[in-house]
C-alpha cells in the first residue's frame, strides 16, 4: 500500500502547486482573448504575494491581505490598459516594464519597512490562511479508496486550491455561455466587428484586464499568505511565464489550460518526489537535472507536440479606429 | 413633401492635412437604390463612416427623416436604422453565423429564452428576402458571397432601414453579383432604402435610381440616372473626359516563350493550391487569368516568378528549364533572362513602403549600372534616373524623396510599373495591377501594358476584375479549384459564360 500512498501525496502536492498557474492562466485567458497580451503575470503575481502578505501582517488578517492585493493587481492591470489600450504602446514593453519594476520595488520597500532586503516578518497563524479538513475527512481516512481520495487527495487543502479549481468551470461558462464572454471573444479576433456593432472596444478590454487583476492577485496570495507564511524575494519563480506558457499550450481554452497547469504542476511534483530517491538501474539522479525537467517539457511540449497554436486574430495589436 | 429619410448638410471632415470630406451636402429619399460614386480616396467611404458613427464630423447636421440627429458611435446609428456593410467585412471568423448577428444585441446576459427569440426572427428574415443562409455554420466556412448576405442579415436584424453598402461587388463573381443585385431589389420592393458605394459605373447604370458623384473630397452633383450615362459619370469623377474602352490593335501573336507543364504547387500550410496547369504565353499577346480569389492564381503567380517551390511539372522561360521539381531560378536570374514580376500585393511584395520613391524605383535592379558601381549605390545616378521614369510614368508627387507609403494606391503601383518596365522585359507576369487603382491611372496602366504587348512582349495579367481582363487580354484562361478549367479566345467570349467558369458550374 506504500506506493498507493505515494501517487496519493505526489497528486495531492500536484493541485497545490498546480493552484498558482491555474488561476495565473485564467487571467491571462481573460486578457489575451480580448486581445491584450499580458506577459506581465509574473510581476502581478509578485505585487500580490507581497500586498497579501504585507497587508496580512498590518491588519491581522489574511482577508484584508487579498483584498488588497487584488486592488493592486486590478490597479496594475490598469496601468498596462494605460499604456497599451489607450495609448496604443507595445504591449510586451508595458508587461516587461510591470514585470522589472516588481521585482525591484517589492524587494526595495521590504528593506524599508522591515529591515530585510526581501523579506516581510513571519505570519502568525491568524495572519494566514489554513489548510482545511473537509467535513468527514478523518472518520473516511480509513475507508479503502475513498478514503485515499477525498481524505488524502481532495481535503486538507488551502481554501485558494478550492478556488483554483471552481474558477476553471466558471471561467468556461462565462467565455461561452454569457453576452460578455462572445463580446470578450469577439474584441480579441476582430475588434472592429465589434466596434462597428455598437460595443466599446477600449472598455470591453479595459473590463478583461480588471478580471485578470481579481484573478492573479489570488495567485499572489496563494503563495504569501497560505503554503508560505511571509513573502520572500522573486517568491514567484516564474509562475506567471509558466502560466502563460499553460495558456498558449493549452490553446487559450479553460479546460485544456488547466490540463497543462495540471501537468506542469504534475512534474513539479514530482521532481520534489524524485530528489534523492534511487531509481533501479539508474541509480540517484542529481537534483540539478530533476529540477529542469518542468522547464525541459515546455519546451518540448511547446516546440512539437502541441500542434499549431492558434493565437486570438487581434493579439497584441491595438485598435485604432480612425487612419 | 416628404423629407428626405437621410440629409446631410455641410458635412467636414479632416484627418491632419488631408481634407475628406468638405461641405457634403446630400439627400437620400425613402424606398430608393441610391448610388454615390466616385475615384478611391475621393471621400465616399469616409462619408459612410461618419453616417455610420464611426467617424464623428468636424462640422455639419445629419438628419434622420426630418429630425437632427447625434451619431456619436455605431451604436447610435443602429439605433436610428442605419445598417453598414463594410467592404472589409465586420466578422468574425471563427464564430458562427449567429454568434456574428447577434453580438452586441445579445439582449440577455446569459444565453437562453432570447436566443431562441433571435433564431426564429433570424428564420423568418431570411424567409422573407430568400438569403438561405444556415445559421450554425462557421464564418470563415462560407464563401465571399454568403459572408456579405450574413452582414446585411445582421443589419436588417438590428432593424435597419437605410443599408449602406460599400463597395460591396468588388469580391463577387458575376453570379454572385446578380444575386446581390436581386437581393437588394427585395429590400427596396420592400421599402427599405439602400447607399451603394461604388467606382463602378455598370452597377450605377443597372441598380440606381439617384446617382451622386463624389471628388478630391467634394460632391460635384447629383443625377437622376435616367437622365445621364456612364461617360457623363466618369467625367465627372475624373474632372476630365476618360477614355473607358481601350484601343487596341489586333496583333499576330509569335511564338510560345513561357510555357507551364503539369504544374502542382502547394501553398505555405501544405495544401495544394494549383492543381496541374498548363500554359503558353506568347510573343505580343496578353493572355488573361481570370477567377474568383482564392483559386490558385497567387500560388501560380509565385510560382511562375521564382518566388515559390514547385511541387511537380516543368516551367520553361525560352526552353530553358527556370523551374522544376529539385530546383528553381530565382528572381534575379529570373530578370537577367528577361521576366519582369509585377506582384499582386504591392505592398507586401512590391514595395518597401517605409523606403523613399527612389529607393523602390531600383530595387531589383540596384546592383546593375548606372545605379551602382562595385557595390556603391550612385545616388545621383538613381535620382536623376527616379525623375525621368516619374515624369514618364506621371507619379504624383514627383518627389523622388518622398516615403513610398505616402503616395496614394495608384501611384504606388505606377511605381512599381516604371521598375519594372523600363528594363523592357520579354515576358511579363502582372497580378492585379489595378487593385485599388484610381479611374484615371486605371487607364493609363492599362494603355502601358498594351504598348508593352505592341512591342512583342509576352504578358500573363492575372486579375480578379473581370472587366480589365476583358479589356485588355487576347486570350483569356479561367482559373477554378487549382485548374484551368476554360480557355477562350477574347473576342468571342462574354463576361456570363466566364462567370460561369468562375464559379466552377460551367
Amino acid at each position: 500500500m506504500d506506493s498507493l500512498a505515494d501517487i496519493a501525496s505526489l497528486l495531492n502536492s500536484t493541485f497545490r502547486i498546480s493552484t498558482p498557474l491555474v488561476f495565473a492562466a485564467m487571467a491571462g485567458l481573460f486578457a489575451e482573448r480580448s486581445g491584450v497580451i499580458d506577459f506581465g503575470l509574473e510581476g502581478k503575481m509578485l505585487a500580490a504575494a507581497f500586498v497579501a502578505a504585507v497587508g496580512a501582517y498590518f491588519f491581522g488578517s489574511p482577508w484584508i491581505g487579498l483584498l488588497l492585493a487584488i486592488l493592486a493587481c486590478v490597479s496594475l492591470s490598469m496601468l498596462h490598459g494605460f499604456a497599451s489600450v489607450t495609448h496604443k504602446g507595445d504591449q510586451v514593453v508595458s508587461c516587461v516594464a510591470i514585470n522589472i519594476l516588481m521585482i525591484g520595488l517589492t524587494t526595495a520597500l521590504a528593506a524599508a519597512w522591515f529591515g530585510q532586503a526581501g523579506l516581510t516578518p513571519t505570519l502568525t497563524s491568524e495572519q494566514r490562511f489554513l489548510e482545511i479538513t473537509l467535513p468527514f475527512a478523518d472518520a473516511l481516512q480509513n475507508v479503502p479508496i475513498i478514503g485515499l481520495v477525498y481524505s488524502d487527495i481532495i481535503s486538507g487543502h488551502y481554501i485558494f486550491v478550492y478556488i483554483a479549481y471552481l474558477s476553471v468551470p466558471i471561467v468556461f461558462w462565462i467565455v461561452f455561455k454569457t453576452s460578455f464572454g462572445l463580446r470578450l471573444r469577439a474584441v480579441g479576433e476582430n475588434p472592429s466587428a465589434v466596434d462597428t456593432a455598437g460595443i466599446n472596444v477600449f472598455s470591453m478590454r479595459y473590463k478583461a484586464l480588471m478580471v485578470n487583476g481579481v484573478l492573479i492577485a489570488f495567485a499572489g496570495a496563494h503563495l504569501s499568505t497560505a503554503v508560505n507564511a511571509n513573502f520572500f524575494r522573486e517568491m514567484s519563480a516564474g509562475r506567471g511565464y509558466l502560466a502563460l506558457a499553460a495558456l498558449i499550450f493549452g490553446k487559450w481554452h479553460p479546460k485544456t489550460a488547466l490540463i497543462a497547469c495540471l501537468l506542469f504542476g504534475f512534474t513539479d511534483a514530482l521532481q520534489i518526489r524524485l530528489q534523492g530517491v534511487e531509481l533501479p538501474m539508474i541509480g540517484t539522479i542529481p537534483v540539478q537535472l530533476i529540477q529542469a525537467i518542468p522547464y525541459i517539457l515546455t519546451v518540448v511540449l511547446l516546440a512539437g507536440f502541441v500542434g499549431k497554436a492558434i493565437a486570438p486574430n487581434a493579439i497584441g495589436q491595438p485598435y485604432i479606429k480612425e487612419r | 413633401m416628404v423629407s428626405p429619410i437621410l440629409e446631410l448638410k455641410d458635412i467636414n471632415k479632416s484627418f491632419g492635412h488631408v481634407h475628406a470630406n468638405k461641405n457634403i451636402n446630400l439627400q437620400i429619399h425613402k424606398g430608393t437604390i441610391h448610388g454615390i460614386i466616385g475615384e478611391n480616396g475621393a471621400g465616399k467611404s469616409t462619408l459612410m463612416s461618419i453616417v455610420f458613427g464611426l467617424y464623428q464630423a468636424d462640422s455639419g447636421t445629419i438628419k434622420i427623416s426630418g429630425k437632427e440627429i447625434k451619431l456619436k458611435s455605431p451604436r447610435d446609428s443602429i439605433l436610428s436604422g442605419i445598417g453598414m456593410v463594410h467592404q472589409h467585412f465586420m466578422l468574425v471568423e471563427n464564430f458562427s453565423v449567429l454568434e456574428n448577428i447577434i453580438l452586441g444585441f445579445e439582449g440577455e446576459l446569459v444565453f437562453g429564452k432570447n436566443l431562441e427569440k433571435a433564431k426564429e426572427d433570424l428564420k423568418n428574415l431570411c424567409d422573407t428576402y430568400k438569403l438561405n443562409i444556415d445559421l450554425e455554420s462557421t464564418i470563415s466556412d462560407l464563401s465571399v458571397g454568403f459572408r456579405q448576405r450574413v452582414e446585411i442579415l445582421k443589419s436588417l436584424y438590428r432593424g435597419a432601414e437605410i443599408l449602406i453598402l460599400d463597395e460591396p461587388t468588388g469580391v463577387l463573381t458575376p453570379q454572385e453579383v446578380d444575386e446581390l443585385f436581386k437581393i437588394l431589389r427585395s429590400l427596396k420592393e420592400e421599402g427599405k432604402t439602400i447607399v451603394l458605394i461604388t467606382h463602378k459605373l455598370n452597377e450605377i447604370m443597372d441598380l440606381t435610381s439617384e446617382v451622386s458623384v463624389m471628388r478630391q473630397g467634394e460632391m460635384v452633383g447629383h443625377k437622376k440616372t435616367e437622365s445621364t450615362n456612364k461617360e457623363d459619370l466618369a467625367e465627372m469623377m475624373v474632372g476630365r473626359s476618360v477614355l473607358l474602352r481601350i484601343n487596341k490593335s489586333v496583333t499576330k501573336p509569335g511564338n510560345s516563350v513561357f510555357s507551364v507543364r503539369d504544374l502542382v504547387v502547394k501553398d505555405d500550410l501544405d495544401v495544394t493550391r494549383v492543381k496541374n496547369v498548363n500554359l503558353d504565353i506568347h510573343e505580343g499577346e496578353i493572355l488573361g487569368l481570370a477567377g474568383v480569389t482564392g483559386n490558385g492564381q497567387t500560388e501560380l503567380l509565385e510560382a511562375l516568378s521564382g518566388i515559390r517551390k514547385i511541387e511537380s511539372g516543368e516551367i520553361k522561360l525560352f526552353n530553358e528549364t527556370i523551374s522544376n521539381k529539385n530546383n528553381f531560378f530565382d528572381p534575379k536570374r529570373l530578370k537577367e533572362k528577361g521576366l519582369a514580376h509585377v506582384p499582386e500585393d504591392r505592398q507586401r511584395m512590391g514595395l518597401v513602403t517605409d523606403f523613399k520613391a527612389h529607393e523602390n524605383l531600383i530595387f531589383g535592379y540596384h546592383h546593375q549600372e548606372p545605379f551602382s558601381k562595385s557595390s556603391i549605390l550612385k545616388e545621383k545616378e538613381i535620382l536623376s534616373f527616379s525623375k525621368k521614369v516619374m515624369e514618364e510614368y506621371d507619379v504624383r508627387p514627383r518627389s523622388p524623396n518622398l516615403i513610398t507609403s505616402n503616395f496614394s494606391g495608384g501611384n504606388q503601383q505606377k511605381i512599381i510599373l516604371s521598375r519594372e518596365l523600363n528594363e523592357n522585359p520579354k515576358v511579363l507576369l502582372v497580378g492585379q495591377p489595378t487593385r485599388g487603382v484610381d479611374i484615371g491611372a486605371i487607364e493609363f496602366i492599362h494603355q502601358r501594358l498594351i504598348d508593352m504587348r505592341d512591342k512583342g512582349a509576352a504578358i500573363l495579367l492575372v486579375s480578379v476584375e473581370l472587366e480589365e481582363v476583358l479589356s485588355l487580354s487576347d486570350r483569356i484562361v479561367v482559373m477554378f479549384d487549382g485548374n484551368i478549367v476554360g480557355e477562350k479566345i477574347n473576342k468571342d467570349v462574354t463576361d456570363r459564360e466566364l462567370g460561369l467558369l468562375m464559379a466552377g458550374v460551367a
